[in-house]
């Protein structure tokens, strides 16, 4: 009985991703493994062995695995995964791409983003944008699931650090091929694991106006957010977004500005520890789940709250 | 080519869903049902190859109860050319759709499967990659710009932080996200041609398939609600909260 859980990592950088996976992991009361395939990927395997409850890392390194391409990392889990009763993948967008690949290879049912474990065969996972919660049980004989993060803490560091087995590759695909990245370099935390974020939405009115929002998060060492509405709108990337179709936050503190509070986007952020809505709206229904609700003028509010910290 | 795109029915995304009391599911008669918008979002960026000139045939399929037979005309208003129907009332899970997709990909033989990145019942978001994995395809999932070439597929995904660009060797899997393209507005005339189209309607039997249901679902529940807050006045206010009554700043 042990788990495998697929790393999702930067090569020399572990994602936080991984370390709630591990502790959604250390539920199943198994022995815990991690797998780490890339490419120059020791740095990652290295802060992979020093969690808790990580019992073994497992390294596959090799130049066709540096890009994460689907075909090849569920290549190499399917090499591992028949010595496991459950592999674990974080629901991120690396983690989506990939699992399915590996379930449908072993006739298995992949159970997506689970909020919860009762035991080995059972398990919680939200339906319909989280308006309704399904307990499923499993009886495929390995368990494919990928992991809601905001619902599992960061596995903490360890005494004492796992070994690493250094595994050879398998072949990579010739049918996919990596062509290039874009991903704007950042000052601001990724969103999925800040500690505060800060979203706006169609009440922003433009993509100029989200520097408000900007210099607030700079403040407050925030990550920016934004609804599936300002993104609709042209305001901010597709990669800012927030909700059902996009990524799933629950930082300490959010701060919801011009954001309607469409069910869609509750669904991205309601578990968030403490909700601040800034809306002109009274009726949004933002501010049925806001801790604290501001009823007035962004424009006005935002720079007096950037001023003022 | 030929183009293939699935479409499901889904509860419309505009309806507030309700868990059914004795906890079986929620509930879906007398709901407005709709197809779901990635899945709109497959079918317009099918059709648009199309029209570009990278296509001969686009086919949408669904698989479902008979009233699914609406939601593949209105794939067919959108600019397919022909429907196939895989008609049952079993619960569909995602690994039982694919292995039906995977049966219509070997009879009707395309070189590209568009489908939604998710379905905003279930959200499992699986389908496409099971899909490819089953047919020993490239995939490219949440694909916000599609580029034809000789025999490739030039894929733009949204990845965390941004963009990552695959060419893939075709036949392949794409799967749609938000950005691919805004599918246009259904016009009269096209819902009048939409009825002349053929659909055709086969059977998991038919394909040799097994579809029932692998997962058991034990409960469906409301969530935890979360409690309304109070209101503060002014930003003062508010920051005085944030740093003594909650101290998180």
């Amino acid at each position: 009985m042990t788990t495998l859980v697929i790393a999702d990592h930067e090569g020399a950088r572990l994602k936080a991703a991984t370390l709630n996976t591990i502790s959604a992991a250390r539920q199943l009361n198994n022995g815990v493994h991690v797998l780490v395939a890339g490419h120059d990927a020791r740095g990652a395997a290295d802060a992979a062995r020093i969690i808790e409850g990580v019992d073994r890392v497992v390294l596959v390194d090799a130049p066709h695995l540096a890009d994460g391409l689907a075909e090849n990392i569920a290549a190499q889990v399917l090499m591992l995964a028949t010595s496991y009763t459950h592999v674990l993948f974080p629901a991120t967008a690396a983690g989506k791409n990939v699992a399915p690949r590996v379930a449908a290879n072993l006739d298995a049912s992949q159970i997506s983003d689970v909020i919860a474990i009762h035991d080995a065969d059972t398990f919680d996972r939200p339906i319909y944008a989280g308006n309704a919660i399904a307990t499923v049980r499993c009886d495929d004989a390995i368990k494919v699931l990928t992991i809601r993060t905001t619902a599992f803490d960061a596995a903490p560091s360890a005494s004492a650090p796992a070994p690493v087995d250094t595994k050879a590759a398998v072949a990579g695909t010739q049918r996919a091929r990596f062509v290039r990245r874009e991903v704007p370099v950042s000052e601001r935390p990724e969103l999925t694991s800040a500690r505060i974020v800060v979203s706006g939405g169609r009440g922003m009115g433009s993509a100029e106006n989200f520097a408000l929002l900007d210099s607030l998060a700079q403040k407050l060492g925030a990550a920016v957010g934004a609804s599936r509405a300002a993104v609709d709108s042209g305001f901010a990337p597709n990669d800012w977004q927030v909700g059902q179709t996009g990524k799933i936050v629950a930082p300490q503190l959010y701060v919801a500005v011009g954001i309607s509070g469409a069910i869609q986007h509750l669904a991205g952020m309601k578990d968030s520890k403490v909700i601040v809505a800034v809306n002109k709206d009274a009726e949004a229904p933002i501010f049925s789940v806001a801790d604290y609700g501001l009823v007035g003028d962004l424009f006005e509010a935002i720079p007096q709250l950037t001023q003022a910290l | 080519m030929k183009i293939m795109a699935a479409v499901k029915r889904v509860v419309d995304y505009n309806v507030n869903v309700r868990v059914k009391a004795d906890q079986s599911g929620v509930e879906t008669s007398n709901v407005k049902m709709s197809m779901n918008p990635f899945d709109e979002i497959a079918v317009e960026a099918a059709t648009r190859l199309k029209e570009g000139g990278h296509a001969s045939e686009v086919i949408a399929v669904t698989c479902g109860p008979a009233q699914s037979t609406e939601t593949l005309r209105t794939a067919l208003a959108i600019g397919a050319d022909r429907g196939v129907h895989i008609l049952t009332d079993v619960e569909l899970q995602p690994l039982a759709v694919a292995k039906l997709l995977k049966a219509a990909v070997e009879r009707e033989q395309p070189q590209l499967v568009i489908l939604g990145k998710q379905a905003i019942d279930d959200d499992a978001g699986q389908t496409g990659q099971l899909l490819a994995a089953l047919l020993d395809w490239p995939q490219a999932t949440f694909a916000s710009n599609i580029r034809i070439g000789a025999n490739t597929a030039t894929v733009t995904r949204e990845v965390d932080g941004g963009l990552e660009v695959l060419e893939l060797t075709l036949p392949a899997i794409v799967t749609t996200d938000l950005r691919l393209n805004e599918p246009r507005y259904v016009t009269l005339p096209n819902i009048m041609k939409a009825k002349k189209k053929p659909i055709e309607t086969w059977s998991p039997a038919d394909l040799g398939v097994d579809a029932s249901a692998r997962l058991k679902t034990l409960k469906v529940v409301e969530p935890a609600a979360r409690k309304a807050g109070g209101r503060v006045n002014d930003v003062a206010a508010l920051i005085d909260k944030l740093k003594n009554e909650a101290k998180v700043i």
